[in-house]
């Protein structure tokens, strides 16, 4: 059974530009519900009030970065089953083992293509 | 032999200095330290040691000779003028690329609205080229954090800066005092054909179109 794209996503970055540019990629790949969030904190809001099937956050955010957001969503039990992308220009080997200990479920660095995007979001999600 | 009240006066010099700062020793303080050395040693050393007395003048000469060729490096109008200026271009380009992807943004937007009012294959290519023109936007991002990090790493520079500023004391207004020519020339800001190569204004400074056609046809 292929992912339905009607599933309510999240996309957390705190440069309004870059929700943007994900946004437009996401119509593109036929995504219709696109939420968005420009900090960790009301993220957690966020996903604590809504039904989210998938987040995808950047990482260097203030006050609550993209790693202390993946692991208060790993730490909650209504949340810690969603998957979670994080899409960040932070390419050092020591943040993604991180990351994976933190139980990311993919990494995408910055700059990145849409079919980049798309092959993580297979690779998390499946066909959609 | 030595005479102990010398050594009590040093020894009390230097506490004096590690309880104002702790973990550093300013400029100054190390000058009034080899100072009260020099002081010391003219009443106790004899002969010989006469030697080591004219090493000792020799270095406090060195410490206030690099004390008066910092001065005239004048780091407290790099302070003032040059690390603000840096940091305002700096912010001004991360508001104008924003600005400008926006704007390409909207435009790419309203192509990707005509999508559906072309046939199949056309609308494919132009969802495609929509995509690559997001894709490339993203630079905004990446160099938006590349330049908070060089504004970080200006700001780091200020505070040292600062410190040396702060260690150099009044030896900055002892050479503008000495060279009051320099002074003068930094004040009168003449206009040259090198002083009208700036390049972009920041946008408070910068002229609008209409002002510049008032000057014109004014």
């Amino acid at each position: 059974m292929s992912y339905d794209v009607t599933k309510p996503i999240l996309v957390v970055d705190d440069y309004v530009t870059m929700l943007r540019i994900l946004r437009n990629i996401f119509v593109q790949l036929k995504f219709t519900n696109i939420h968005e969030c420009t900090d960790g904190v009301s993220a957690l809001q966020e996903l604590r009030a809504g039904d989210y099937s998938l987040i995808m956050s950047d990482w260097n955010m203030e006050p609550m970065t993209g790693i202390e957001l993946l692991r208060e969503v790993r730490a909650d039990e209504k949340l810690k089953h969603i998957p979670f992308i994080m899409v960040t220009a932070e390419s050092k080997t020591e943040n993604v083992v991180i990351a994976k200990q933190a139980g990311v479920s993919n990494y995408i660095v910055k700059p990145f293509n849409a079919n980049t995007l798309k092959s993580k979001l297979v690779s998390v999600v499946g066909e959609f | 032999m030595s005479d102990p009240k010398n050594g009590e006066d040093l020894a009390r010099q230097l506490l004096d200095i590690q309880r104002k700062e702790p973990g550093s020793v300013g400029i100054e303080d190390v000058s009034l330290v080899v100072a009260s050395i020099m002081d010391a040693a003219r009443k106790e050393l004899a002969g010989a040691d006469k030697s080591v007395l004219q090493e000792i003048l020799g270095l406090s000469d060195y410490i206030d000779g690099t004390k008066r060729e910092i001065a005239a490096l004048r780091p407290d109008e790099v302070k003032s003028q040059h690390l603000p200026t840096a940091a305002d271009e700096l912010d001004e380009i991360v508001a104008e690329t924003a600005d400008a992807t926006n704007r390409i943004m909207d435009a790419t937007e309203a192509i990707m609205g005509v999508m559906g009012d072309v046939d199949e294959k056309s609308g494919e290519i132009i969802g495609d080229a929509s995509n690559k023109i997001f894709e490339a936007c993203s630079f905004q991002d990446i160099t938006g954090q590349r330049v908070t990090k060089v504004v970080k790493a200006l700001k780091e520079i200020e505070n040292k800066v600062d410190s040396l500023i702060e260690a150099l004391g009044d030896e900055i207004a002892t050479f503008k005092d000495a060279q009051p020519e320099i002074a003068a020339e930094q004040c009168v800001s003449e206009i040259t054909d090198e002083s009208l190569l700036e390049g972009p204004q920041l946008s408070g400074e910068a002229m609008s179109q209409d002002e510049i056609d008032k000057l014109l046809n004014g």
